[in-house]
């Protein structure tokens, strides 16, 4: 390269920088953005599609459900839980001291109304599904979920209690539009 | 290079105008090899030999395959049952992933015994984690596509370990799966990379014996060849040891296929996929289980570093720190054979590997030597002293002495310990301070005492 630009005419200048290396540089650097921008359709294409956002709420009729019943419904391709709290579990949720919480959280920060409580049924350690929708499910030592992967325990408002999850199960956007129905998502 | 002879004028005249044909013969014929190889020397060929098996069958089983969420488990079914020979094709390329297995894996230990990747080998050494990598990636991806119900959960879970990263997790998880949650996206995609990865690996195991047919074989003695006599051609002298090492082991692997196809695998995985079910036990295959153990053993936070992070972090080291090795191992002796305190250590490593992995294939949480009675007596007792404390007003937790009992997940701990002590610690002082038997001066004065005289 060095011969070639001087006998091309270029001589170095005395710090050793000539128009050849501007152009070597700036052509680099050309190509890398260009490189950089040809790649992100590939790997945005790999995010959701458009239709897979699309699924992204639904509507759950409320009124079958009994007191101390849960339920599982199916919402973005992962499992919800709803449950309908009986006054004891509702209580065992709102005594407990918050403080010593890993993942520290009121009852009430956690529902919209103390009866239902609604949880994306993940575990937040690993991604299985808790343990504890039907009345014969182990459901841990404080009587919420149980994930029987790695062996988390949730309390009655869905709260990691002890094992290696690290926040609570999370709680989905939702709203009610009536007293009997619920919109998720 | 020296031509071959070449009696056939059409060969000459091709190899005139491409010469494959020298270059076989160098490669095979002139290609001189330490005569002094064993028989662990066979799991190279032997790896290569899988290689080509997983692509052939792979090629045609995904001929009647279909990536699809709602059809795969059904077209894999499909496959066992009305595809001719789909039975047999199926149970050697599933089986044939655990032998390429346990293939490389003896390969890596006759590696790490006889100092095969020290100087001047390291790249070759580098070429072969990278192959190792790409095996697991494939595995993996692969375990996923007949979309049972293990494929699902170990899709699930493992994917779910890339957002134990702060910040970036979640949206690289979705990103990987293309979606909210492990869905035919997913399935596609992976179908799609395993497919692709293998081809990936051909290429790298070009470079991997690019790079060792560079400066050759090592040895069981580890010292360099001196000269012609200390070699012999590569074809046809190992060739044939080759071919009756891969008959032997065709023996193992046919035993597998025919006898125990399933035994390999889990049963859960006969049952289709369904999200909102996890099995009750998730297990990974068995080589990835001292991976998994290591995932596991921290169940405890270090600083603002959570226990997830820290058990990712740690299997991936796991297999990174291998890049390090020819610097961590300081010891100019390259073959295990003359490293009297280094062999019994090498001994450990692998208890501790086995241990590892009979780790990961166990819940976590369950006693390793206290009976199952004990245990619930215990935590019964604790749990009414906590209710009684909490009732009194006081924080039950800080009142009561939890039952300390022995977990699986402790041993796990500790062999985890060992392994990285083995490398980070272990290997450099040991090699700094151990004090090596003589080395032999060539490969051949141990073969023949009274014979040719060399290197004396």
């Amino acid at each position: 390269m060095a011969t070639t630009g001087q006998t091309a005419g270029h001589a170095p200048h005395g710090d050793g920088e000539t128009r050849r290396d501007f152009l070597y540089l700036a052509t680099g650097a050309f190509g890398a953005v260009g490189v950089g921008l040809a790649a992100w359709p590939l790997i945005d294409s790999m995010n959701p599609a458009a239709d897979t956002l699309a699924l992204s709420s639904i509507v759950v009729d409320l009124s079958a459900i009994e007191t101390g019943q849960r339920i599982t419904v199916k919402w973005r391709g992962k499992p919800v839980f709803i449950d309908r709290r009986t006054e004891d579990q509702i209580k065992q949720a709102e005594v407990v001291n918050v403080a010593s919480l890993r993942d520290p959280q009121t009852d009430g920060e956690r529902v919209v109304k103390p009866e239902w409580l609604v949880l994306v049924g993940i575990c937040t350690h690993l991604g299985c599904v808790p343990l504890g929708q039907k009345s014969t499910d182990p459901r841990g030592d404080w009587g919420g979920w149980f994930c029987p992967c790695h062996g988390s325990h949730y309390d009655t408002s869905g709260r990691i209690r002890k094992g290696p999850a690290p926040t609570n199960l999370v709680v989905p956007v939702y709203e009610f539009l009536d007293d009997s129905t619920v919109k998720i998502g | 290079m020296a031509a071959p002879a070449m009696n056939n004028r059409m060969i000459k005249w091709f190899d005139d105008r491409l010469p494959v044909f020298s270059f076989m013969h160098h490669q095979m014929h002139e290609y001189p090899t330490p005569r002094n190889l064993n028989y662990w020397w066979n799991f190279g060929s032997l790896a290569g030999v899988m290689l080509v098996i997983m692509i052939v069958t792979g090629i045609v089983l995904a001929m009647n395959y279909t990536p699809t969420a709602d059809l795969a488990f059904g077209s894999v079914e499909r496959i066992m049952r009305d595809v001719n020979y789909g039975w047999l094709l199926r149970y050697i390329h599933a089986n044939g992933a655990s032998m390429f297995f346990i293939v490389v894996y003896i390969h890596i230990f006759r590696g790490l015994f006889y100092g095969s990747y020290k100087s001047p080998r390291e790249v070759l050494w580098w070429l072969g984690i990278v192959i190792l990598l790409l095996m697991m990636a494939t595995a993996f991806m692969g375990y996923v596509l007949p979309w049972g119900q293990m494929s699902f959960w170990g899709a699930t879970v493992i994917t779910n370990l890339f957002s134990a990263f702060p910040l970036v997790g979640d949206a690289i998880v979705t990103w990987l799966w293309g979606g909210f949650s492990v869905d035919n996206p997913t399935l596609n995609r992976f179908y799609s990379l395993h497919y692709l990865l293998p081809f990936v690996i051909v290429g790298v195991v070009v470079l991997h014996l690019w790079a060792l047919h560079t400066h050759g074989s090592n040895n069981p003695k580890g010292i360099d060849t001196k000269g012609p006599q200390d070699s012999i051609p590569f074809h046809p002298y190992y060739t044939v040891k080759d071919l009756f090492g891969t008959a032997v082991f065709f023996i193992v692997y046919a035993a597998f296929i025919f006898f125990f196809p399933d035994y390999l695998g889990h049963a859960d995985n006969y049952i289709p996929a369904n999200p909102l079910v996890t099995p009750p036990h998730i297990v990974p295959e068995w080589y990835f289980l001292p991976f998994y153990a290591i995932l596991r053993a921290f169940d405890f936070d270090i600083w603002f570093m959570p226990a997830k992070l820290l058990g990712v972090l740690a299997m991936f080291a796991s297999i990174l720190i291998l890049f390090l090795l020819p610097w961590l191992d300081t010891s100019r002796v390259r073959s295990g054979t003359f490293r009297p305190i280094f062999k019994w250590f090498f001994v450990i490593l692998i208890i501790d590997c086995v241990v590892l992995g009979y780790v990961g294939a166990k819940a976590p949480n369950d006693p390793l030597i206290a009976s199952e009675e004990t245990v619930a007596q215990e935590n019964e007792a604790y749990n009414a002293c906590v209710a009684k404390a909490d009732e009194a007003g006081k924080v039950g937790e800080d009142e009561c002495d939890k039952p300390f009992v022995v977990q699986y997940v402790h041993l796990g701990q500790l062999a985890t310990l060992y392994y990285f002590f083995h490398f980070l610690l272990l290997l450099p002082i040991l090699g700094r301070t151990e004090r090596t038997l003589p080395l032999p001066t060539s490969i051949l004065e141990p073969v023949t005492k009274h014979g040719a005289g060399a290197g004396k």
